[in-house]
């Protein structure tokens, strides 16, 4: 899947939004094992209560991209990473690894591949930083059998690279909260994923924190999705966006094509002025009131 | 911070429960030593032969041997109980009596009892086993449908064990003549009065066998930490083991309360002082919190039969008058959480 891809298929969304075109979702004919394509939504829908959370939405990320999920509360980000974490199933659709259906792999094969960084994670038992990143090898480990040399390597290296070394023994408790987003991003990379979902990870950080922690997630060798609320954050760091709308995909290519004044306004209903002033001439918006 | 290595705890904590049950032995009325306790052992298992007078060597054998193994028994398994529904719900205060499982199960037994469904030691034990399933699943599926936050969960099993409570008085009073009429005193208090040795190789067995599973899922349980999402996306398969964790709990409590009836806090506060002694991680928490709690229950049954000599004061209660103050400190320290 190429950016072109999305940009396709998002246009042809944005000209008719709301909309249903069976054909218009890229990637179900690729229902049979194909090794590299990583994980895919195929048209999936999710309801709740009676409510349509999520209505035919596809999502195909290149291997190695950082895809932001953007919309508004309610729009159905958490749902998607949801279903592509398998932790919930769609009521239609697929979600697919590598071609092969989530539903027809084993939890722990899953987890071997796609590890989840939660909004907030938190716990009442007492847990220093290493025993938090330990519990990534849990899909690698077997009942009765002690951690092995690859299991105390890759916890080493993801405290490594997260920079947690020095804090390995420390309380989870003691930690602040951009201290703890990074740990479970240590506890995910010792999983040793090719695909890492986060769900609007920046949400309780102060600003040094979320850039620090996006620098971080962008250059890992791995696929990510991260739903964000922050555009501006989106923009200087996601390859590719993806505009969810009450449950449906709106929009979707690169930073450059998809955040415009009209679009915002459309999707947030927000006035603002978008210009090319971010970082590698990227987009940087403005806010200048809600649309009366 | 270094941890001492789990051999060597336990090989200590082994040490002393030998040390605690022998020397619990000799502690009552009649007068006893640590020598005797070891030659009636011996005799006993084919190495030399005891010189005590038999009735002497029967309150060795048939009385205290049996009760204080019990307690041994009933400790660990109720410890390590609390420890895997607490982590499993993700709840300091879970327990299997604060649950309401252990009312259930008195329930369960005291109808097979009182009403003489089959006989013997087996059948109470199924129908406590009924009984304890019945209310550890109307706890959950009430703390559930009330959103499941921690102090829901505490009132789902306040509920749970009222209602249960009700039913043996009300089944006891209804049914049964005086002296089995005392008896629900012993199923709703908790009593190792009365052991024998029935009860003890059946409570010991069911206890091997629940910690085995326990401890085969010991990296489950430290997966829970985040909870269910977390531990899901970990590559745990939450729904299959809550069901064989819940049960094999729930077989566990059953076994303990057909022999001992209901013993409140054991597994509340046992698990809380074995975490502040290896940690939380369960490969290292569960036997260690199964000694301790083998030792604090020899300890305290000892306590209870010798307190008011020679009037004896039900086990549970003693317990639960260690056991709510620790509650309270639980609970006030997950308010300020």
């Amino acid at each position: 899947m190429t950016a072109e891809d999305i940009k396709s298929t998002a246009e042809h969304k944005r000209a008719a939004p709301g909309a249903e075109d069976p054909q218009a979702a890229p990637g179900t004919e690729h229902a049979q094992a194909a090794p590299g394509e990583g994980l895919r939504a195929h048209r999936v829908t999710r309801t709740a209560d009676g409510r349509v959370i999520l209505d035919g939405v596809s999502i195909t990320p290149a291997p190695g991209t950082t895809v932001g999920l953007l919309g508004p509360n309610g729009s159905g980000k958490s749902t998607l990473l949801r279903l592509l974490a398998g932790v919930l199933a769609p009521a239609s659709g697929v979600v697919t690894l590598d071609g092969s259906p989530l539903a027809e792999l084993g939890r722990r094969d899953i987890a071997r591949r796609v590890a989840v960084v939660e909004q907030q994670a938190d716990t009442q038992v007492e847990l220093s930083v290493q025993d938090v990143v330990r519990l990534g090898r849990t899909p690698h480990r077997r009942a009765w059998t002690p951690a092995s040399e690859a299991d105390e390597r890759a916890v080493r290296e993801a405290l490594d690279r997260t920079g947690l070394t020095g804090l390995a023994r420390q309380s989870w408790h003691t930690l602040s909260g951009g201290e703890r987003q990074r740990v479970q991003i240590a506890r995910a990379l010792a999983q040793e994923p090719r695909e890492l979902l986060l769900d609007e990870p920046t949400n309780h950080l102060d600003i040094q924190h979320q850039l620090d922690l996006l620098t971080l997630v962008t250059s890992l060798p791995v696929t990510s999705v991260v739903a964000l609320h922050d555009l501006n954050l989106a923009a200087m760091y996601c390859d590719q966006l993806v505009v969810l709308r009450e449950g449906h995909v709106v929009a979707g290519g690169s930073p450059g094509d998809i955040l415009t004044e009209e679009l915002i306004a459309e999707v947030y209903g927000v006035r603002a002025a978008v210009t090319r002033e971010g970082p590698d001439d990227r987009p940087h918006v403005r806010f200048l009131g809600t649309v009366s | 911070m270094t941890r001492p290595r789990l051999g060597l705890l336990i090989a200590a904590g082994v040490a002393l429960l030998l040390l605690s049950v022998a020397v619990a032995i000799t502690i009552g009325p009649a007068d006893i030593r640590v020598g005797d306790v070891w030659s009636v052992v011996a005799s006993h298992l084919g190495w030399g032969s005891s010189e005590l007078t038999p009735i002497r060597e029967g309150i060795v054998w048939e009385l205290r041997l049996p009760r204080t193994l019990l307690a041994a028994v009933c400790g660990a398994g109720l410890a390590v109980c609390g420890a895997v529904m607490q982590s499993l719900l993700r709840n300091p205060l879970a327990d299997p009596f604060v649950l309401g499982v252990s009312s259930g199960a008195s329930t369960g037994a005291v109808i097979v009892v009182v009403l003489g469904v089959g006989g013997g030691l087996l059948s109470v034990s199924a129908g406590a086993f009924l009984g304890a399933v019945l209310s550890f699943g109307l706890v959950l599926l009430l703390s559930h449908t009330l959103g499941g936050a921690t102090d829901r969960v505490v009132l789902s099993g306040v509920a749970a064990m009222q209602l249960f409570s009700a039913l043996t008085s009300f089944v006891v009073m209804t049914s049964a003549d005086a002296e089995t009429t005392r008896g629900v005193l012993f199923w709703l208090l908790g009593s190792l009065s009365g052991v024998g040795w029935t009860d003890v190789w059946v409570c010991f067995a069911v206890l091997a066998v629940t910690l085995l599973v326990c401890l085969g899922y010991a990296r489950t349980l430290d997966a829970f930490a985040f909870g269910q999402d977390a531990a899901a996306t970990l590559g745990v398969s939450v729904a299959r083991t809550r069901l064989v964790l819940l049960c094999a709990t729930a077989l566990l409590t059953a076994a303990l309360v057909s022999s001992a009836g209901a013993i409140g806090f054991v597994g509340l506060v046992l698990p809380h002082a074995a975490r502040a002694l290896v940690g939380s991680g369960h490969a290292r928490l569960l036997p260690v919190t199964a000694l301790a709690g083998a030792v604090f229950l020899v300890w305290v049954d000892t306590l209870a039969r010798t307190v008011l000599d020679p009037q004896e004061v039900p086990v549970g209660v003693v317990t639960s008058l260690i056991g709510v103050p620790v509650f309270v400190l639980v609970l006030y320290r997950t308010r300020r959480a």
